[in-house]
């Protein structure tokens, strides 16, 4: 069946984001001045405006913040994948990001769930960051 | 910081008006608008002449660009202050601050404020969601398949998680807020509903069901402001405008700096400040309500509960009318009305009602000072109102 999920869209902001994502990394913001990591790349540091930022490789790590199971899709493109998981993950380098929990048990997602990086595929070569729970 | 400039009793509401409220397919999102502002106007006793500023906010289901403007061509009215604003549900509140500061400062003197849209019967129910889809970020929520009620699903798992709240309690809100619609005869729901009925609704994010989630109503909601000096000689009894606050943290909830804290607990403490007044001199409270848990969250930011008690206020019947604190008297946006921006308008709305008094069953007795909330986004954008019906 033809992938008919949204495929990641990129932008000025965001290419090395989606590059990254092609080549199996999950790159995230550092700021050469202030130090601080951000999730959702920007032109400049949300903490103290510096534009000197570099591109970090985050460890794919991470825990559950919060999750919801999306059992009614607003998107119809999602409508065949109902019941499914949305999460807050935040990643063990700090910053906090939406992803998926995928896998055969996510729908026992819970609250404070180790987490850690796969990569779903949306056609084209294009690589979604998403998560598994840690086997435990 | 610089404390704002007071704008306690400088400004009144001087006249409401909702529209035909539920499925109204004989009529357009404009259409409902202007009915509103038609009986705004009648409410104030004023003429169409007398409006010299209108804002108003956006509309999902109408295909306009600068919606103030365009209200205005299609009232026939040429103001000398007029805009639309965006900033979601919190949209009414923050039009009343613009309103009251431009009155104050003397750049109008009637301001009309109107928000709604034929978000039941202007599209199809499928198409209404997912034009709000747009509330998630275009490139790193929507591909994960999010939704509105989704994003605040998890905020009510993390409050669950935190405090321990219910999802009784979480039901407890649509079944007393649905018992209070009741009580108003323009209500979008006309039924009761039971808690068997929330907790057996069809489920949409967890923890959330159908009927943890706000209508999809065609409505439109208005009222108009002038300054407290012109309110005197109006024919309707004036509600005067005691203290307004607003708060911004994020737009995105990945970008939330918290999800158990929220901008509101500074909306509301600006608000009391500028009133000299606290939670205890509050008679009703209208609190936004687009989905079960967010008033559980403001009555807690708002200090009328510690944090983690809002869920027991609500399942104690506390906030039902007769209750320590009525809220949402007219039934709020899970049971009154939801269409766009008018949501939080009609909080507006009921609460110059109840300090007008005479609403029969549901009239809050004695109710002197009335306090407002509106939030947008995913309790992103936040405005607090507190006003009452004597300058005190
Ligand atoms: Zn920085």
């Amino acid at each position: 069946m033809e992938n008919t999920l949204p495929k990641p869209v990129s932008n000025a902001d965001s290419q090395p984001y989606w590059q990254g994502a092609r080549e199996g990394k999950l790159l995230i913001r550092k700021c050469s001045a202030c130090g601080q990591l951000h999730f959702m790349p920007r032109y400049l540091c949300p903490t103290c405006w510096s534009g000197d930022l570099e591109w970090v490789e985050a460890s794919g790590k991470g825990s559950v913040h919060s999750y919801t199971i999306i059992r009614r899709a607003s998107d119809p493109r999602f409508a065949h994948l109902v019941p499914y998981v949305v999460a807050l993950v935040d990643l063990q380098e700090g910053p906090r990001m939406m992803a998926n929990v995928l896998g055969e048990n996510a729908l026992e997602t819970k609250i404070g769930d180790a987490v850690s990086l796969v990569f779903e595929d949306r056609g084209d070569g294009d690589q979604l960051p998403q998560f598994k729970r840690t086997s435990v | 910081m610089k404390q704002p400039t007071s704008l306690k009793n400088k400004i009144a509401i001087v006249g409401v008006g909702e529209s035909e409220i539920g499925r109204v397919p004989h009529m357009t999102g404009l259409g409902l608008n202007a009915q509103a502002c038609k009986r705004a106007l009648d409410d104030a006793g004023l003429k169409v002449s007398d409006i010299d500023g209108l804002l108003t906010a956006y509309s999902f289901t109408e295909p306009y660009f600068m919606l103030g403007s365009v209200m205005c061509e299609y009232l026939g009215i040429q103001p000398r202050f007029n805009a639309s604003m965006v900033v979601g549900g919190g949209s009414p509140a923050i039009m009343l601050k613009h309103a009251a500061e431009a009155i104050a400062s003397g750049q109008a003197e009637v301001i009309l404020v109107c928000a709604g849209e034929n978000r039941a019967t202007g599209q199809s129910r499928d198409a209404a969601v997912s034009t709000l889809l747009a509330v998630g970020h275009p490139y790193f929520e929507q591909p994960y398949g999010g939704s509105i009620p989704g994003y605040y699903a998890m905020i009510a798992q993390r409050h669950m998680y935190k405090y321990g709240t219910t999802r009784e309690q979480m039901a407890s809100v649509a079944v007393n807020t649905r018992a209070n619609a009741l009580l108003h005869p323009n209500a979008h729901m006309k039924k009761p509903i039971s808690m068997d009925d929330v907790l057996s609704a069809k489920p949409i994010a967890d923890p959330l069901g159908m009927l943890d989630c706000c209508l999809l109503s065609d409505a439109g909601g208005a009222f108009i402001v002038t300054s407290a000096e012109r309110a005197k000689d109006l024919k309707c009894k004036p509600v005067y405008l005691q203290g307004i606050g607003e708060f911004h943290t994020h737009e995105h909830l990945m970008c939330a700096p918290s999800l158990t804290e929220f901008g509101a607990t500074e909306s509301g403490r600006v608000a009391y400040e500028m009133a000299g007044l606290g939670p205890k001199d509050i008679d009703v409270a209208q609190l936004y309500d687009c989905f079960s848990i967010v008033p559980i969250i403001e009555l807690e930011e708002l200090g009328f509960v510690k944090p983690g008690e809002g869920g027991a206020f609500f399942a104690e019947g506390r906030g039902r009318v007769g209750g320590d604190l009525p809220i949402n008297t007219h039934g709020g946006m899970l049971s009154h009305a939801h269409a766009g921006a008018a949501g939080g308008l009609f909080g507006i709305v009921e609460a110059v009602r109840q300090l007008r008094g005479g609403l029969g069953e549901r009239q809050v007795n004695g109710a002197e000072v009335a306090l407002v909330h509106n939030e947008g986004g995913i309790l992103s954008s936040h405005c607090t109102i507190i006003l009452a019906n004597d300058k005190g």
